[in-house]
């Protein structure tokens, strides 16, 4: 277990592992987010398999080499938009009748593009979870590393 | 139902051993035994969107808690329990449950709403909505102000947790040998 601090990042075959599926866990993640009002799963859920995905990525890489794709300046920018996101589609809806109304047309059950705002309003959440869920993570990481200096 | 019983009782002896294991790491692993096997009970009670969730969140925790223990140098803790606190812990468990006794007689039995409201979310909310998933429509629509409310608890939550980690990694980077700490 040479990753246990998490500078270089784990062997070379769980980096390679990681390449091959960290792509399809996070599709898993985008179709049971865009899913929701239709099967099981929704915008928290998908979202933290989306945040799952790049705590893969932070745990096989290492820190500084998953960086690159993913910093904490990012996360909690995603975060931000999810939730500013969440409250304008709410606020929007009083133009309609009142706070969080869902003004969109209906459409057909069964079809991707139904239910009005509720896809939308997942597609916040799951940017709201998954992003908040990973600066938890970035922020516990940067916890280790000042430890580590310090027993240094 | 007797898988359920099955789950409760694992989950309980899960509990108990997280609680009396001196060793860090496997209180954290047994802590995810029993989030999974919640997961489990969940689909057993047929809720799938509430066992996924609880499957992800479950799993991310316990990777959270995993690096937050696996260098943090205490591997084990050895605060030995005293037996009078068990048997006193135990007889207030005895008491509660006889206490609760009465109060379960007058709850409806399992499976029937306390809401009477509820079976109009049930019956409508295809026709109201337009989502095909029930329960989606339950949390976004009929409930958006429950959603609102959790999604502004996690970011409260998150905010926390980075303000009060965030700023001593900071002081790590400004000065070499942070005197304060030791």
């Amino acid at each position: 277990m040479s990753g246990n601090t998490g500078t270089q990042g784990m062997s070379l075959i769980v980096k390679t592992v990681t390449r091959l599926t960290v792509g399809l866990v996070f599709l898993y993640g985008v179709f049971i987010v865009l899913n929701g009002h239709l099967s099981p799963g929704g915008g928290f859920s998908g979202g933290v398999i989306i945040g799952l995905a790049f705590v893969n990525l932070v745990l096989a890489y290492g820190r500084d080499t998953a960086s690159k794709i993913a910093t904490a300046a990012g996360a909690s920018m995603i975060e931000s938009l999810g939730a500013v996101m969440f409250i304008s589609i709410a606020l929007l809806g009083l133009q309609w009748g009142g706070f969080l109304q869902n003004f969109l047309p209906h459409g057909t059950p069964f079809h991707l593009v139904s239910a009005g705002t509720l896809p939308l309003l997942n597609i916040a959440i799951c940017l709201k979870v998954g992003a908040g869920m990973f600066s938890i993570f970035l922020a516990l990481i940067v916890l280790l590393k000042f430890e580590s200096e310090v027993k240094r | 139902m007797i898988e359920l019983y099955v789950m409760l009782g694992l989950m309980i002896a899960g509990a108990i051993i997280a609680i009396e294991v001196r060793n860090l790491l496997s209180a954290v692993i047994t802590v995810g035994v029993i989030g999974l096997g919640v997961s489990v009970v969940f689909l057993l009670l047929k809720a799938p969107d509430i066992a996924l969730t609880q499957l992800v969140v479950e799993i991310m925790a316990v990777i959270i808690m995993i690096r937050a223990t696996i260098n943090t140098g205490i591997a084990s803790v050895d605060s030995g329990t005293k037996r009078f606190g068990s048997f006193l812990g135990l007889a207030v468990v005895v008491l509660m449950c006889v206490g609760a006794l009465p109060v379960m007689q007058h709850v409806q039995r399992f499976g029937h709403p306390l809401m009477l409201v509820s079976s109009r979310y049930a019956s409508g909310a295809v026709a109201r909505t337009g989502a095909v998933n029930a329960v989606t429509s339950i949390v976004l629509d009929f409930r958006g102000y429950d959603t609102l409310g959790e999604a502004t608890i996690l970011f409260t939550a998150v905010v926390g947790v980075v303000t009060v980690l965030r700023a001593r990694g900071r002081k790590s980077e400004d000065e070499q040998v942070p005197e304060s700490e030791e």
